[in-house]
């Protein structure tokens, strides 16, 4: 029977991609090793090796195809001593029984498994708040002013009339700084892999080209060492962008960004600071286990002289990194590997930008305040719209910078639905949602009509195997049962 | 040879000696600083043939088969395999003793076959199966064994040199002559906590060797664009740690200089860096398009020095075995492959239960008094 030649995953991430050519033709022989297709991700080019050998059958997917799901037979692999009438028979079933279900159980796609997680409920307490002695008044910090004054939640970005283009995050993030470096000589980028390999996840395809080694710097392996560096370039005039192949690998260097970045404004009396973006991937990719799976947002957010910025779509991606280059002071760039792929309609506009500290509405609503970014929005956005087939509208805000973090916008919301639920991929102790929840409690507390609820990754380390990582991070049924908690529904 | 790139190691002084280094030379080279010689290959017999052979073509086979099992989604997420490279860990083992300890990074699966870990619970953790070293919690980059002193298994570039360095700690803290074995890449050799664990381990005389596997390449970056001294065995030199380069595809040459090592350390003269001249076939991992090296640099090291098709041209012409002898070795390492690969498939993923076990050890309990 002949074997079936699957559409191989190439990537952690990878779902389909696009058979560019055929290198192998029906009637060529094959050998283990050797290269029979060549195959497009998002991120690169790549070269289909066989496994088996034997003689190329029968092609079932043409070259060009675009969107071929990862586990599609592509071709038929006849073994020795087959010729063609094996193909009428029909593919080997044995092969591709066993690779359909091998797709069921550990494909990378993060859909929330609701018989699942509805066993794994955390253990240790919930949500709720309990002990109403622990409300104070707020003994330091700022007084707020009320937000209610403030200008139109849905202030207008973009002018009326603009053309849209559909662009990915990716892109987004790449003509950022594109555009930015273009604009001040003094802009750098620097980092592993960068410039030759035109990035580890592409997001820096073509600088190389434009810009030269000199402004786009190759370095070994020395995190901590380059991002101390990127601080002393800083110190010196440059405007440095210090990419992390992923944020994980920041923490080799995380000396450096708070106690040099962070502090020297302060340190200095106000003479002088420093002007340095570290940017990269943050948070869960898809079964890169415990080491290569953290959420950083609460973490940096915690630090003051660090702006932390998160967005969610590649418009906020775009405009949010080019204030994030000028702007004067150490920004944190979170950026997310599966949200690199995906598409967002942009405004077509020469200089783009977002302001840094302004969060977004998303959706409107009137029931419940949904928080999130980065890529919680995915599960936040989802639910809401499951949530509105129920009859419950959900305001969904997208804060896109966690700190200075604009509470305002989350504060009128509150006081108009009454109740929130916070979502973020993070641990959940001393997370994003903590921290919005303990301010709603001391700026909002007679609005509120049930305690905020949060909804966060587990608070375990992330476990590889695919039904575990599953459980870890947040689902749409979390949100949704959240939401459903404190409109008290069911 | 073609992974050598330096031409350091030749006309050693201890050349005529062969084999197992004795105490003698190979004190001799490894205190002078200014000798950076490799021992000459050991001189192995069948039988030590035959296991090298056997050990590098399990390695080989299961790695090729956990390509296989990525492509079809069995394997998720980061899967580094350590095609071409087998003659490095399983010559140093055949140096190591019962007792010695392993650490190394996430390019970890022949390491742990080497030491003696099962086939099936590797390839069970690589798809992410309860009866995985870890229990599946763990993946490609994260087993452990406690059992067979293997102690990961680390994602993070470069954390395991100061932890092995650790190990050894402990070794001189408690008083055995275990060493710990401590392998690192060409890229990892970069951070900045190598050299502070350089430092640390000459200072305070510690039996770990460093084993720098330099297989030319950090992902795409090749060693010269990373590198200021493209010699890593000099790297210990301001800490007063001898090295020297080895031909890292013969695997008798790396047997006699982790003798030479072993020897070293096990004598109280504190670490001891071994670069090995190796080289990776396959991409750095799963997504590795490979665009910075060309075919044919692939195809020559495949072709005139792969490690296994040495040890296999000596089985036939040095100790008179037939093809059928050795098609027999190759037989049973298949044979434990498949086994590996069927059980890794048909494992049940963990309960989910166990998202919230191993977060904290148990305190044991204290005896009341
Ligand atoms: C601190 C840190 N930085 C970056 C990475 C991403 N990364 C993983 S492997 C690797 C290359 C390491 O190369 P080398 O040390 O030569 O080992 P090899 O992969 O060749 O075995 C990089 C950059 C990481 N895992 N950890
Ligand atoms: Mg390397």
């Amino acid at each position: 029977m002949p074997t079936e030649i699957l559409m191989p995953a190439l990537s952690p991430t990878m779902e389909e991609g696009t058979l560019a050519k055929w290198v192998k033709q029906v009637g060529d022989s094959v050998a283990a090793g050797d290269v029979i297709a060549e195959i497009e991700t998002d991120k690169a080019t790549m070269e289909v090796e066989a496994v088996d050998e034997g003689t190329l059958g029968k092609i079932l997917v043409d070259e060009g195809s675009e969107g071929v799901k990862v586990n599609t037979p592509i071709a038929l692999l006849l073994a020795e001593g087959e010729d063609e009438s094996a193909l009428e028979s029909g593919a080997g079933g044995a092969s591709r029984g066993a690779t359909a279900s091998a797709a069921e159980d550990t494909s990378a796609t993060r859909e929330s498994d609701e018989k699942q997680s509805a066993k794994a409920s955390e253990p240790a307490g919930g949500n709720a708040v309990e002990d109403m002695s622990a409300r104070r008044v707020p003994a330091e910090g700022k007084t707020h002013p009320d937000p209610d004054d403030a200008e139109g939640a849905l202030a207008q970005e973009i002018p009326e009339g603009t053309e849209m283009v559909s662009v990915t995050v990716r892109e987004a993030l790449r003509d950022a700084m594109a555009e930015e470096m273009r604009r001040d000589e003094m802009v750098f980028v620097m980092g592993e892999e960068v410039a030759e390999y035109q990035g580890a996840y592409k997001i820096t395809q073509g600088l190389l080209d434009e810009f030269g080694a000199r402004r786009v710097v190759d370095t070994p392996i020395t995190e901590h060492g380059f991002a101390g560096l990127g601080v002393g370039a800083a110190f010196g005039g440059l405007k440095p962008i210090v990419e992390f192949m992923t944020f994980n690998f920041a923490m080799q260097a995380i000396d450096q960004i708070i106690n040099s970045a962070a502090k020297t404004l302060y340190m200095a009396g106000g003479q002088m600071g420093c002007p340095i973006v570290f940017r990269g991937p943050n948070g869960a990719a898809a079964r890169v286990a415990a080491q290569h799976s953290q959420d950083y947002a609460a973490w940096y957010s915690h630090v003051p002289g660090l702006k932390v910025v998160q967005p969610f779509t590649a418009a906020d991606a775009k405009g949010l990194l080019k204030s994030a280059i000028r702007d004067p002071n150490p920004v944190i760039f979170l950026e997310n590997e599966i949200l690199y792929g995906h598409s967002f309609e942009i405004p077509k506009l020469d200089d783009w930008t977002v302001p840094i500290g302004k969060a977004r509405i998303h959706r409107k609503g009137t029931d419940v305040t949904i928080v999130s970014f980065g890529i919680g929005m995915t599960y936040a956005v989802k639910a809401a719209e499951e949530l509105a087939k129920e009859g419950i509208e959900a305001e969904v805000i997208d804060l896109r910078t966690i700190r200075p973090m604009d509470l305002d916008t989350v504060i009128r919301s509150v006081k108009k639905t009454n109740r929130c639920v916070t979502v973020e991929e993070g641990f959940p102790q001393s997370s994003v949602g903590a921290h919005i929840a303990s301010e709603i409690m001391v700026r909002a507390f007679d609005h509120l009509d049930a305690p905020v609820l949060k909804v966060a990754g587990k608070d375990v380390p992330m476990p590889y195997a695919a039904n575990l990582e599953k459980l870890a991070l947040p689902s749409v049924k979390e949100v949704i049962d959240a939401v459903k908690a404190v409109t008290y529904r069911d | 040879m073609a992974a050598r790139s330096r031409k350091s190691g030749a006309g050693a002084p201890s050349t005529e000696k062969g084999g197992t280094a004795k105490a003698g030379s190979a004190h001799e080279i490894v205190k002078t600083l200014e000798h950076f010689d490799a021992p000459a290959p050991a001189k192995f017999s069948r039988d030590e043939d035959v296991r090298a052979y056997r050990d590098m073509l399990l390695i080989r086979r299961f790695e090729e088969k956990a390509g296989q099992l990525y492509g079809m989604g069995f394997i998720g997420g980061f899967c580094h395999l350590y095609i071409g490279q087998e003659a490095v860990v399983v010559g140093m083992q055949m140096a190591m003793k019962e007792g010695d300890e392993v650490v190394t990074g996430y390019r970890d699966h022949g390491h742990m076959l080497a030491t003696g870990m099962e086939a099936r619970g590797v390839m069970a953790e690589l798809t992410g199966r309860r009866s995985g070293y870890s229990k599946g919690k763990g993946g490609s980059m994260h087993m452990f064994s406690k059992e067979k002193k293997f102690f990961g298994g680390h994602g993070i570039v470069g954390a395991q040199v100061p932890i092995g360095t650790g190990l050894a700690f402990s070794n001189k803290y408690n008083g055995t002559d275990a060493i710990a074995i401590t392998y690192f890449g060409d890229g990892a050799a970069n951070q900045g906590q190598v050299y502070e664990s350089f430092n640390m381990a000459s200072l305070w005389k510690l039996p770990v060797v460093y084993v720098i596997e330099n297989n030319r390449y950090a992902m795409g970056t090749s060693v010269s664009r990373a590198s200021a001294e493209t010699n890593f065995s000099h790297r210990g030199v301001s800490f007063k740690i001898p090295g020297f380069q080895v031909d890292g595809m013969d695997v008798r040459a790396v047997k006699a200089a982790g003798d030479l090592a072993a020897e070293h350390c096990r004598s109280g003269d504190g670490p001891i860096i071994l670069e090995m001249m190796t080289y990776r076939y396959r991409g750095h991992s799963m997504s590795d398009p490979a665009k910075y090296r060309t075919r044919d640099e692939v195809q020559k090291m495949r072709s005139e020095s792969d490690p296994i098709e040495q040890v296999k041209k000596r089985l036939v012409s040095d100790h008179g075995m037939s093809e059928d002898d050795v098609k027999a070795v190759d037989k049973e390492v298949r044979d434990v492959v498949a086994d590996a690969a069927d059980f890794a498939q048909n494992d049940p993923e963990p309960d989910v239960s166990e998202l919230w076990t191993d977060i904290y050890a148990e305190a044991v309990p204290q005896a009341a008094e």
